[in-house]
């Protein structure tokens, strides 16, 4: 009997060997396939591999499948698959009392509770009592299932994954077939590798039929707006807007990195589209990535470079001559937990100052921010847009969590969007060239080497407007600076206005910005159906901000703003609109839960509350003072 | 494919006040590679020049060509992206031993690896000049400056043997006394295809004066410095009778016409010699005279042109990049 359920969270969970992403990915594959709306979570240790067996070395993959929009993993899995002991122990917390527990209890053995610090069997002391706990000798089923191929036991035990994925496909009706075209696909050389690993996922799923424990739960299609669509994760998603961005604007790719969790993975994404004329240079270090992807804008490349946190504090000073220089350069920081290395697997938004502040001098840059997965492609080719059409250097905030995450995405039509960038490239002038003339937007042109006649140089020494030559007089220093501001102020005049979701005036309107939107969007949504007088603003694009924003904000009592950190577009809005908000704020290298945040926005929504924290909160009250 | 231009050394001078200190050796490097710029066969507007910080880094401003003015020792890595960018750019990078070896030794021991067609002038005065004298990665050990007034304890790196460790296909060194012999190792750094580097021994007249006084005084740089030849035996001092050749592995000065030694007894120099190279990488000090000239010059496929020939062959087997199909590739499907 099938009993149907609108959404279901669930967690696959094991030894950094055990193959959880790629379990986690395939049940993530299939929902999306069979229609269901998505999002995915995975959540891997630091360590490659760390010690077998304990809780440092458990790697995660949380899928949230929907027959509604999708916007957020999920705060509590209803299912939690765990291949050892110190899976369970990491997990249970988070598991929804009720929910289900598969134990792969072949590694229920003495010396694995030790590993990970259960002193007796968790199955014995009365802590999974609020728990339907599913026990299937997961090893040792699936040795036995593919004990007449030709493999050795280390081959075959690496096929247990697929007999858990199995059952969980049971479980939750899903299709056996775009797994098993999959394998056929990867393993394709090997086939004996792929036969086993269908049996495997075949007898996992056989055996869950057989349990009574086991109720098969049907996910319905979700009501998604029609038309074709792929999964994405959001560093793909980034790398190929920034391809298209090139397209579009008519230049060539140049990426110079240098790897860094959770940025890698844009590198080598890139690094494998060289047929659209893309250049990916890994450097020895970030400052020479950063450095040789301006080289390539002064020579009429459209130049990027992918970080993370403390590889942008290292390239601060070329960030700093990108500015002075006036020439296009994308800097994206996939955001993790810090300071200093801090937690490079984990997600967290503590580097908005870093990208808004961290440079010596008055040196503003555009800040953009992409939303959730699918959006780094538009945020990518805006970020790209913006750059190229100002002539300054941009940082696109990702982070690990949308990096990683993945979502079903309406596959665009480039012949309507994203297809034009205007570059500022000249190739001749009339009269005097001056590499620092400007246009009505402040905006200089770019000459690049190979044209003739246009032959100039440009440094980080302080230049003479228009001309460009190195100048110390006070007085033009003054105007530079004011210039470059202006400049990037101006950009507030090329990026779409900000929209409201819900009521455009009313009590209270939660702002937030870049990777937490499917929690905020979730958390509003739900309070508004509940009857709560609560609106979002979230923001993409951060500095400038949209020219409405300031008028936005006078329609509300109270401004709350969510984000993964400690306040700091909250400091910023302060500081910017004397707007009196006050933080939801959190550092746990994990996203926001919706359960959670609506608690809180429902706080802070009263506005007796409200007027409280923001009046007693040293923070609210120091920040009026700053300009 | 490029007609033939004709430049004078005036095309390549900027509208820029010159302002380094009087008497200073960068006014005759200036003024040599100026000279040898109307000789690579480039046009002016393919030829860039990039440099980081430091008093030659100013450099950049004095040629009427493209340039960049960098940061501190980063300008190897500008010159890489641009090049890779543009294979066709003439591109010459300008350092000094602090930026180039300090800050900057990360990035230069890098480009050398990778062999990327660039030209890396290092002056070599032996002291930070434009922070006004403290000691450099290449100072004497013993040296006194304003960051050691007790002498230095640091141990200097010997520039050769740096860039012929990090797999330079180029080395050649020069001094700043003699433009005729800088102008020559300038075009040749141009014509070789890879990463050419090239030492100038520079003065810095203020704070490290005469800091090559051996090599550079008339009295004393003919014993001093060999002049290396490609295929021509080392032969030099005043009297032209001087000779190095080995004894064993050491290398050690004759003198032609005593104790029977001849010409044909002499270490023939050989620039495609690696071990030759390093051998004269470290020829410095116990009475052995400075190389001057090619010490190195190994023909290798270049790093950019590696980079195209992959993305050629890229394009070849994939066919050009189409941005609508990389959209719907993988597993797609439709909501109606």
């Amino acid at each position: 009997m099938s009993n149907e359920r609108t959404s279901v969270v669930i967690r696959f969970s094991g030894d950094s060997g055990d193959g959880m992403q790629l379990t986690g990915t395939q049940f993530s594959n299939t929902s999306a396939v069979m229609g269901n709306d998505i999002s995915t979570f995975p959540d891997f240790p630091a360590e490659i591999r760390a010690p077998q067996g304990t809780i440092a070395g458990v790697s995660g993959f949380q899928v949230h499948i929907g027959a509604t929009e999708i916007n957020t993993p999920g705060d509590e899995p209803d299912v939690l698959v765990a291949m050892n002991p110190a899976a369970l122990k990491a997990n249970l917390y988070s598991i929804r009392k009720g929910g289900t527990v598969i134990l792969n209890i072949d590694a229920f053995t003495a010396l694995n509770f030790k590993k990970c610090g259960y002193e007796e069997d968790p199955r014995t002391t009365g802590e999974l009592e609020n728990y339907q706990v599913v026990e299937a000798k997961i090893t040792s089923q699936t040795l036995e299932a593919l004990s007449s191929f030709d493999l050795d036991n280390k081959a075959k035990g690496r096929c247990k994954n697929f007999y858990a994925l199995g059952m969980t496909y049971f479980m939750f009706g899903r299709e056996l077939e775009p797994t098993i075209k999959w394998v056929e696909k990867k393993f394709a050389k090997k086939a004996i590798l792929a036969e086993a690993n269908i049996a495997a996922l075949k007898a996992g799923r056989n055996f869950a039929e057989t349990l009574e424990a086991i109720v098969s739960t049907y996910v319905a299609p979700a009501k998604i707006r029609p038309g074709k669509y792929r999964q994405i994760n959001g560093n793909v998603a980034t790398a190929w807007g920034f391809i298209q961005a090139a397209e579009a604007a008519n230049l060539k790719l140049f990426l110079g990195s240098y790897p860094i969790t959770p940025a890698s993975d844009i590198l080598h994404e890139l690094s494998k589209h060289k047929n659209f004329g893309v250049k990916t240079f890994q450097a020895e270090d970030e400052i020479a990535a950063i450095c040789s992807s301006l080289g390539a804008s002064f020579g009429g490349a459209l130049g990027i470079t992918t970080s993370s946190g403390p590889g942008i504090a290292l390239k601060g000073e070329a960030m700093g001559l990108a500015v002075m220089y006036e020439l296009p350069l994308v800097v994206i920081n996939v955001q993790r937990g810090g300071p200093s290395t801090g937690l490079p697997t984990k997600t967290e938004q503590a580097d908005l100052n870093q990208a808004l502040f961290g440079r010596n001098g008055e040196c503003p840059m555009i800040v953009v921010a992409a939303s959730r997965p699918s959006d780094c492609f538009e945020m990518a080719f805006e970020a790209s847009r913006l750059s190229l059409e100002h002539m300054t250097p941009v940082v696109l905030l990702t982070d690990g969590y949308i990096a990683n995450g993945a979502e079903p995405w309406l596959i665009p039509d480039l012949k309507k969007k994203f297809n034009k960038i205007d570059n500022k490239l000249i190739d001749k002038v009339d009269g005097d060239f001056l590499a620092y003339q400007r246009d009505n937007n402040l905006v200089r042109s770019w000459a690049i080497p190979g044209v003739a006649g246009l032959e100039h140089r440009v440094g980080g020494i302080e230049k003479e407007d228009g001309t460009g030559n190195v100048s110390y007089d006070p007085e033009n220093h003054q105007k530079m600076v004011n210039i470059r501001a202006e400049k990037v102020a101006k950009a507030a005049e090329n990026i779409p206005l900000q929209n409201i979701e819900g009521d455009k005036s009313g009590d209270t309107l939660v702002v937030s910005w870049g990777g937490t939107y499917g929690s905020t969007h979730t958390a509003v949504e739900e309070l508004r159906k509940e009857g709560h007088n609560v609106s979002l603003m979230h923001l993409k694009y951060i500095n400038p901000m949209p020219s409405n924003v300031k008028d936005i904000l006078k329609n509300f009592k109270n401004i709350v703003v969510a984000e993964l950190n400690m306040g700091q577009l909250k400091d910023f809005m302060n500081a910017k609109f004397k707007c009196n908000a006050i933080g939801i704020n959190q550092v746990k290298g994990l996203p926001f839960k919706v359960s959670e945040l609506k608690k809180r926005i429902l706080e802070f929504s009263n506005t007796e509350t409200f007027k409280q924290i923001s009046e007693t909160r040293e923070v609210g009250t120091q920040l009026e003072g700053r300009q | 494919m490029t007609e033939t231009v004709t430049y004078k050394k005036k095309d390549f001078v900027s509208d820029q006040e010159v302002r380094w200190c009087p008497g200073c050796g960068d006014y005759a490097i200036l003024s040599s590679i100026q000279l040898a710029m109307t000789k690579v066969g480039k046009k002016k507007e393919d030829i860039v020049f990039v440099s980081g910080i430091g008093c030659s880094s100013r450099f950049p401003y004095y040629m009427d060509t493209y340039g960049m003015h960098t940061i501190h020792g980063r300008a190897p890595a500008f010159a890489t992206g641009l090049k890779i960018h543009n294979p066709n750019l003439e591109v010459w990078q300008i350092t000094g031993d602090g930026d180039g070896l300090s800050i900057g030794g990360n990035h230069l021991i890098h480009a050398l690896r990778r062999n990327i067609d660039i030209n890396i002038i290092l002056f070599n005065n032996e002291i930070y000049g434009l922070t006004k004298g403290q000691y450099s990665p290449s100072s004497q050990y013993g040296l006194v400056t304003k960051s050691t007034p007790y002498g230095s304890v640091d141990r200097p790196f010997n520039v050769a043997s740096l860039a012929l460790g990090a797999g330079t296909t180029f080395f050649a060194r020069t001094i700043d006394t003699d433009p005729k012999h800088m102008m020559a190792v300038f075009a040749e750094a141009s014509k070789h295809k890879g990463t050419s580097i090239v030492e100038v021994l520079q003065n810095c007249v203020i704070f490290n004066d005469k800091v090559h006084d051996l090599y550079t005084n008339k009295d004393t740089r003919d014993d001093h410095t060999v002049r290396l030849e490609h295929g021509k035996p080392m032969i030099f001092g005043k009297e032209k009778n001087k000779g190095l050749r080995l004894n064993g592995f050491k290398p050690e000065v004759v003198t032609i016409g005593e104790n029977g030694i001849s010409e044909s007894d002499l270490l023939i120099h050989d620039e495609n010699d690696e071990f030759l190279a390093h051998l004269l990488g470290n020829l410095k000090g116990e009475g052995l005279p400075v190389p001057l000239g090619v010490v190195k010059r190994m023909a290798t496929p270049t790093y950019e042109m590696d980079i195209e020939n992959q993305n050629a062959a890229v394009v070849e087997k994939k066919g050009q990049g189409d941005m609508t199909a990389l959209l719907n590739s993988g597993e797609t499907w439709v909501v109606s």
